[in-house]
């Protein structure tokens, strides 16, 4: 595949990975955070870790939107769903987070009429199409999204459809990273900051966190080889005792983002006082809602909703996960109570969380395989 | 405000898990892991979701505890393609299958010669000679009966392809609405001429695994053949029967084959993890040498689905010993329905029950089955 293979080479891969441990001070460990969810993925999928030295370890961040959502939020757009008048849409990757009776999936099959959309213009879509019908779009996401949500608001105010609101779980991603700065139980060497928050925020948000928090971070691309590059930038930094702001993903974040795309975003939306984060509790202006002139487009203000906190189960670590303070596999539940079919925590849900992509894709021994010695050779057939 | 409940199901969950002992290091957790999947699934949920359809997880679970709970016999606990049963001495397959995919006209073919093929096929993995078809309809009311008859046409065009007959078959209307346009039901017989008993507990380490051509053609058709995603695509269902090809195999492989599957549902990585776990041993695939084609690796790319998981109507996973693997693949090469078949991996003994990607990245990293359905209704 053209311009992706190229970010997949191993024997780059295997280049970057010789550079790196060169870099790794003898008798220091390192520990970097890759704060998206996206980047978690991609960690696992390519098995990128087997290009590390074992005293560099990648600690999961809060990056992953499905996985921050609290319970009750969840139980909310469920209670709209449920309404005979409602067609609920959301991403794929809703369908499946438990609320504290059930999911989205549950919630259909009982005879909510819930429907997958890969867009919010797919939402509107329905909205036209079915006028006798209320749509509402289930918003979540950090600032990769909010402006397709926003767009979409916009478009609909323009046409003048009635029956199209939003239920907004949108957030922003400084303030949990400042939240997990200031966690006492948190060593971290810097950050590979996120890639497609950036194409909007642009890198500049970041810089207190070098100037004053002293930790470089490096906003990465999706593709293995930029999370690789960007570790090496990194170990860079640390080598030449820089602590900077630095953009890897060149080719698509510009330094100062997408000034378009942000404006829109404030024309409807506005910061909530505080939102709940599942596993980080109340972060103060961490979450954005709709603004009064857009009223009529929020879910929040057209439909009753049960507004409960529900606690997480009390097994459920993944608020020590989301924070990088427990790696998943030492989460008590994980893997036995709590799998991707039955999840218990918002971390094994989404492919994007921590627990689901470690359980999916790296659940094996590596001090088995590293090496491979125990593993057969490539086959070669001839023929 | 903060109430304190604990959802009942995640208790549930709780109440089944071993509790995690004091230790805490990866491998003994890993270990607990492997305890908990090797056991018997329960159905936690109270209804039917999309997902007991997916060929993944959920339908394994439904499969094994609402069915092979009730159903349980021999020839149904090996839970293969078909059944092999036996009658005076004579080897047959017993097979049934039903199909609701949506489109049900789609660019290399219609639901008339999956449903044929299909059976064919599973018959065919079971080493069989496909020798008779039932057909079983049900039609919606107001459904156009010139689609019906090119349907029919195409099925009997498969099944004299395949050189089977249609034998006997039932019709039912259902109000409108009650039936997406029509399910087709088809079921199979064929004699297993051949001595080779093929299993997916057979598999054994330094074995070699086949695949026939590139995979993924047909789920991937299907999904842009619906018009939801506004992408284009030069691409065909792979749709095709497979007991020639099979046949062959066989022929070249003898004793040395072990297992055959078409990889439908699911996909090639499902029935890889079905292989590793009946014959408790490890699979390990290098991803640069699995056959896709452009046009599905990018589709699958932007869809965000990875191609070892979605469906073919016309591929065949093969597993044979080292020795007679050279001879397979050259018998497979030979023939049109198996030009590109590849070798792309091999059984190991450690870890057993596991699926083992070697990424074209130079990781490491599991293909576990999925959880999920990115793709509803293919077949």
């Amino acid at each position: 595949m053209k311009y992706v293979d190229e970010f997949r080479d191993g024997d780059t891969a295997r280049a970057i990975g010789t550079r790196i441990a060169a870099l790794a001070e003898p008798g220091r460990r390192y520990a970097f955070m890759e704060v998206c969810g996206g980047h978690t993925h991609t960690i696992y999928k390519h098995g990128l870790e087997d290009h590390l030295p074992e005293s560099i370890r990648l600690v999961h961040g809060p990056g992953c939107p499905v996985c921050v959502l609290p319970m009750g939020r969840v139980d909310d757009a469920i209670a709209i769903a449920r309404d005979p008048d409602v067609i609920m849409t959301a991403f794929g990757d809703m369908m499946r987070v438990p609320g504290s009776d059930g999911s989205f999936f549950d919630a259909k099959a009982e005879g909510a009429d819930i429907r997958m959309v890969y867009s919010p213009l797919d939402a509107l879509k329905i909205a036209r199409a079915n006028p006798e019908r209320r749509v509402v779009f289930m918003a979540i996401g950090f600032e990769t999204t909010t402006p397709s949500t926003a767009m979409t608001i916009l478009r609909a105010a323009r046409e003048g459809l009635e029956n199209f609101s939003v239920f907004c779980n949108h957030v922003v991603v400084i303030p949990p990273m400042t939240a997990i700065l200031d966690s006492p139980d948190l060593r971290l060497d810097g950050f590979i900051g996120p890639g497609h928050v950036s194409t909007i925020i642009g890198c500049e948000p970041y810089r207190f966190i070098a100037a004053e928090r002293g930790k470089p971070l490096v906003v990465a691309g999706f593709e293995p080889l930029d999370i690789l590059q960007s570790i090496h930038q990194l170990m860079v930094q640390l080598a030449e005792g820089r602590c900077e702001v630095e953009n890897q993903y060149g080719r698509v974040v510009p330094w100062d983002g997408n000034r378009r795309a942000l404006e829109v975003v404030d024309e409807v939306m506005e910061l909530r006082d505080t939102f709940e984060w599942r596993g980080l509790g109340w972060i103060p202006e961490s979450a954005l809602q709709l603004r009064e002139a857009y009223a009529a487009f929020d879910a929040e203000r057209l439909f009753t909703i049960p507004g409960r906190r529900v606690a997480d189960p009390k097994a459920c670590q993944c608020g020590d996960v989301l924070q990088g303070a427990l790696e998943p596999w030492e989460c008590g539940v994980f893997g036995t109570a709590c799998t991707p079919e039955t999840p218990i925590g918002t971390c094994m849900v989404s492919s994007e969380g921590a627990c689901a992509a470690y359980y999916n894709y790296g659940r094996f021994s590596r001090s088995r395989t590293r090496g491979a010695t125990s593993l057969p050779d490539p086959v070669v057939v001839g023929r | 405000m903060s109430s304190d409940v604990t959802a009942g199901w995640a208790q549930d969950a709780l109440d089944r898990a071993p509790r995690q002992g004091p230790d805490r290091s990866e491998e003994a957790v890993l270990a607990r892991i492997e305890k908990v999947r090797r056991r018997r699934p329960r159905v936690r949920e109270e209804r039917i979701t999309l997902a007991h359809g997916a060929g993944g997880k959920a339908t394994a679970t439904l499969i094994d505890a609402v069915f092979l709970e009730a159903f349980r016999n021999p020839a149904l606990e090996r839970l293969g393609d078909g059944a092999a049963v036996e009658v005076d001495g004579t080897r047959l397959a017993f097979t049934t299958d039903s199909y609701v995919v949506s489109p049900l006209f789609f660019p290399g073919g219609d639901i008339g010669d999956l449903a044929v093929n299909g059976t064919v096929n599973d018959l065919a993995m079971c080493g069989a000679r496909p020798l008779w078809l039932s057909a079983g309809f049900v039609l919606e009311e107001g459904f156009a009966v010139a689609d019906l008859e090119r349907i029919v046409a195409s099925m009997a065009r498969a099944a004299a392809a395949a050189g089977v007959s249609i034998v006997t078959g039932d019709t039912k209307v259902v109000g409108r609405g009650k039936a997406d346009g029509l399910f087709v039901t088809t079921a199979g017989v064929g004699v297993r001429e051949r001595p080779t008993v093929l299993d997916a507990a057979a598999a054994r380490p330094g074995d070699v695994v086949l695949v026939s051509g590139p995979i993924g053609d047909h789920g991937v058709t299907i999904l842009i053949a619906r018009g939801e995603l506004d992408i284009d695509a030069d691409l065909a269902s792979d749709t095709a029967p497979l007991h020639e090809l099979a046949a062959a195999v066989l022929d070249a492989g003898g004793e040395g084959v072990r297992v055959l599957r078409d990889a439908t549902r699911g996909g090639v990585a499902t029935i890889l993890n079905e292989i590793a776990v009946d014959s408790d041993v490890a699979v390990v695939v290098d991803e640069t040498t699995i056959p896709v084609r452009p046009e599905v690796a990018g589709a699958a790319e932007l869809l965000g689905i990875d191609p070892l998981y979605v469906a073919c109507e016309g591929r065949m996973v093969v597993v044979v010993d080292a020795e007679r693997a050279p001879a397979v693949l050259a018998a497979m090469a030979d023939r049109p329905d198996g030009a590109g078949a590849v070798a792309i991996g091999r059984v190991a003994d450690d870890p057993p029950g596991l699926v083992l990607l070697r990424t074209g990245f130079g990781g490491t990293r599991i293909v576990d089955v999925l959880v999920g359905d990115p793709l509803p209704r293919i077949c």
